[in-house]
């Protein structure tokens, strides 16, 4: 259990996906205008990794023990149809949590923290619920970072900033800052 | 249509005006991810190049052949093949590069230029064209990621290609090796660019590109 809560806590925190990994950067740079959307994104994200986890446990002690080459491409094939099978049972089950989420839900399949989870998950050797731990961290972890992000940038809107600093440059920069303070969750076990 | 332009500016436009990583902010994960050292830098631009302009040339020669409903689905798989060549030929020639690298050469699949390129130029375009294309805008994410590199290495651990520049009294700016410095690094480069192309817009001559393009480097 300690283990669990240890993963849990090095995926959202320490080792946080965007933060640390660049993993999804796409939805952190492109999305995080505003608070609210940042929060959608990251349940969807959130969602789509645990399921993610499940199913590439199901392939790594099932069917690719046959053939490891096959890795990337099954992996990626089966993101894709995971979130294409979650976009049309919530359109089904749930039409208003459909329309919150709206173009976020198949902008996730090429998202790199998904294929990163699989592959992290797969070269570490995370078991079941060890892999669900570490989905449902990494996928807190990336809302952490958007809401952050977004409350910062929504701040921004309100400064008086240099013409020529009012693109990508200067998130990133904020990032970078971040970044730096989430590396001071590093101390937070003395095993990490 | 748009009017045909001549072949070799299909080469030049990934280099400088459709840089993309620069301009078209594509494949941000792996330019901030792997250019802590230059070595891995060039490693991993050796791994995109190979798979853009692998893929390159296999959509476009079977362009007519793919059902636009499952294009996309087909590009991947094109894409996910190469990848999976690129990464098993760095783990057999070069192990101990292929291990710093880690996920993040399998993450090639999901880099947005890779895919950006099929979609909106390899299935549109002849063979030869896309094949400039690749080119270019492999010259381009490879500059890119050269100089975000270089600037990491020298400043974080005072070295070039492991080789020592400053001589042993200089202290290393650790951060710059970290996420964090990559994060700066980056903004940093984004916001030189940005300034010397308001620049050049305001001067508005046709000579102020390759001027630019010099001051930058």
């Amino acid at each position: 259990m300690g283990n669990l809560i240890w993963i849990f806590v090095s995926a959202a925190l320490v080792s946080n996906f965007t933060l640390a990994l660049f993993l999804g950067l796409c939805p952190f740079l492109g999305v995080s205008g505003k608070v609210e959307t940042g929060l959608r994104m990251g349940a969807a994200n959130i969602f789509v990794m645990v399921l993610t986890a499940l199913s590439v446990w199901v392939l790594n002690t099932f069917i690719l023990t046959a053939a490891p080459y096959l890795r990337i491409i099954a992996f990626i094939i089966v993101i894709a149809s995971l979130v294409q099978i979650v976009e049309m049972a919530i359109k089904k089950l749930s039409p208003a949590l459909f329309r919150a989420l709206g173009i976020y839900l198949p902008l996730i399949t090429t998202n790199c923290a998904i294929l990163g989870l699989a592959i992290f998950q797969t070269n570490r050797g995370y078991g079941l619920l060890e892999g669900l731990a570490f989905a449902l961290g990494g996928g807190v972890g990336l809302t952490i970072a958007l809401v952050l992000m977004a409350s910062i940038r929504e701040t921004l809107e309100l400064a008086d900033v240099p013409d020529f600093a009012q693109n990508m440059g200067l998130v990133l920069i904020l990032a970078g800052a971040l970044s730096l303070a989430f590396m001071g969750f590093a101390g937070l076990f003395s095993a990490a | 249509m748009r009017k045909p332009t001549p072949p070799s500016q299909e080469l030049i436009k990934g280099i400088w005006r459709e840089n993309p990583v620069l301009v078209q902010l594509l494949g941000l994960c792996p330019t901030l991810a792997v250019t802590n050292t230059v070595k891995n830098s060039l490693a991993m631009s050796a791994a995109t190049t190979f798979v853009l302009i692998g893929s390159s040339l296999l959509v476009s020669s079977i362009k007519k052949l793919v059902p636009t409903e499952v294009r996309i689905s087909t590009y991947i798989l094109i894409i996910a093949t190469f990848v999976t060549i690129a990464d098993m030929v760095l783990e057999a020639t070069v192990p101990d590069v292929h291990k710093e690298l880690g996920a993040f050469v399998a993450l090639i699949v999901v880099n947005c230029i890779i895919l950006g390129r099929q979609e909106a130029f390899a299935s549109k375009n002849s063979v030869g064209r896309s094949l400039l294309d690749a080119v270019g805008m492999s010259i381009g994410f490879t500059a890119a990621l050269t100089v975000m590199g270089t600037v990491r290495e020298l400043l974080g651990a005072g070295t070039f290609l492991g080789h020592s520049v400053f001589g042993p009294h200089y202290e290393p700016w650790v951060i710059m090796v970290l996420p964090p410095g990559g994060f700066f690094t980056l903004g940093c480069l984004l916001l030189v660019f940005s300034w010397v192309k308001r620049r050049s817009a305001a001067r508005a001559t046709t000579t102020a590109a390759p001027v630019a393009a010099r001051e930058a480097a």
